[in-house]
């Protein structure tokens, strides 16, 4: 008979967990359920568009923002779990932010839903740090020598938000429009906003 | 130049998640033992940043140590960190762990699941 968890596959052990935490009344199935749901459809990127495109409209939201990530993001119904403390990073035409976690896995969950796999590969959480200029590069984003990179390290008390710069001729787009120009690696900071149609 | 409706549609930001072209999870179980991880946070059996270190112990072994050819499993090292955490707390030992693992492997064919509540609720 086996003795060890490891002679079980992951999805072995997590079953046998789930039945022993549910049959002691320590995890409710139906707020389980609704939590993975709750990730896997509803929460995403898009609610962290819709902060940034706020502060590229709203010069007194964007000012909130910057002073108190997690207010600002609140205004707009985008808190809770990991979302405790959020910071939001301005990139400007001299300075790109970059955002890692180096031991594990910190990310705004409220804004942003859950990490994608890069961000949780060893060779980017030890790389990004280390020469974040080349792992840009090979993510496509080529930044000229006079950016200066500015590199943050996640953690389970912070949390970061790149607020990327508005593109070149999107005056005359509204806030929404604006919205669905906004991408999650832009916010984690491995790419900009593009003009569309450039 | 295309328009910004176009633009719209094509840009994944504004997708929920499942439709942006990446899955939040690629294996059902990921999603049950990041799911326990958070229920079990949000009942107060601990803190999130107990399980952000212990799930960064567990990430840290497994790149000193893992055997070779072994390749990466985040939600590996977060059902460990899970388990760990538990275990040290007294809720959940692993030997509670396998041998409910042992029972459940023990089934009838064709019983692939004990609860006795409804599917799909």
């Amino acid at each position: 008979m086996a003795t060890r968890t490891e002679t079980f596959s992951p999805a072995q052990r997590t079953e046998a967990l789930e039945d022993i935490l549910t049959e002691r009344g320590l995890v409710d199935p139906k707020v389980l359920a609704g939590l993975i749901k709750n990730f896997e459809e509803n929460v995403g990127p898009m609610n962290g568009a819709r902060v940034v495109a706020r502060a590229w409209v709203d010069p007194d939201f964007r000012a909130r923002l910057l002073a108190d990530g997690t207010a600002a993001s609140a205004e707009l119904g985008y808190k809770g779990a990991q979302g405790e403390c959020i910071v939001a990073l301005e990139n400007t035409p001299t300075v790109h932010n970059v955002v890692v976690c180096t031991l594990c896995s910190c990310y705004p969950w409220p804004l942003l839903g859950l990490p994608p796999s890069w961000y949780k590969d060893p060779a980017y959480r030890a790389r990004a740090v280390r020469e974040p200029r080349k792992v840009l590069a090979e993510f496509g984003l080529q930044l000229g020598d006079g950016v200066q990179i500015r590199v943050w390290d996640s953690t389970a008390e912070v949390r970061y938000l790149v607020l990327p710069q508005r593109p070149a001729g999107t005056e005359g787009l509204s806030e929404e429009e604006l919205a669905a120009l906004v991408t999650r690696d832009a916010m984690v900071g491995i790419a900009t906003v593009a003009t569309p149609g450039s | 130049m295309t328009s910004p409706a176009a633009a719209l549609d094509l840009q994944g930001a504004s997708a929920p998640p499942r439709s942006n072209g990446e899955l939040v999870f690629a294996e059902p179980w990921e999603g049950r033992a990041f799911g326990l991880a958070l229920a079990l946070h949000e009942t107060g059996a601990f803190s999130w940043k107990d399980f952000s270190t212990e799930l960064a112990g567990s990430i840290g072994r497994w790149e000193r140590g893992h055997p070779p050819g072994e390749e990466y499993s985040y939600y590996r090292c977060w059902l460990e960190a899970l388990e760990s955490l538990l275990e040290e707390r007294g809720i959940v030992d692993r030997t509670a762990t396998v041998e409910r693992a042992v029972r459940l492997g023990d089934r009838p064919a064709g019983h692939d699941h004990r609860h006795d509540h409804e599917h799909g609720d």
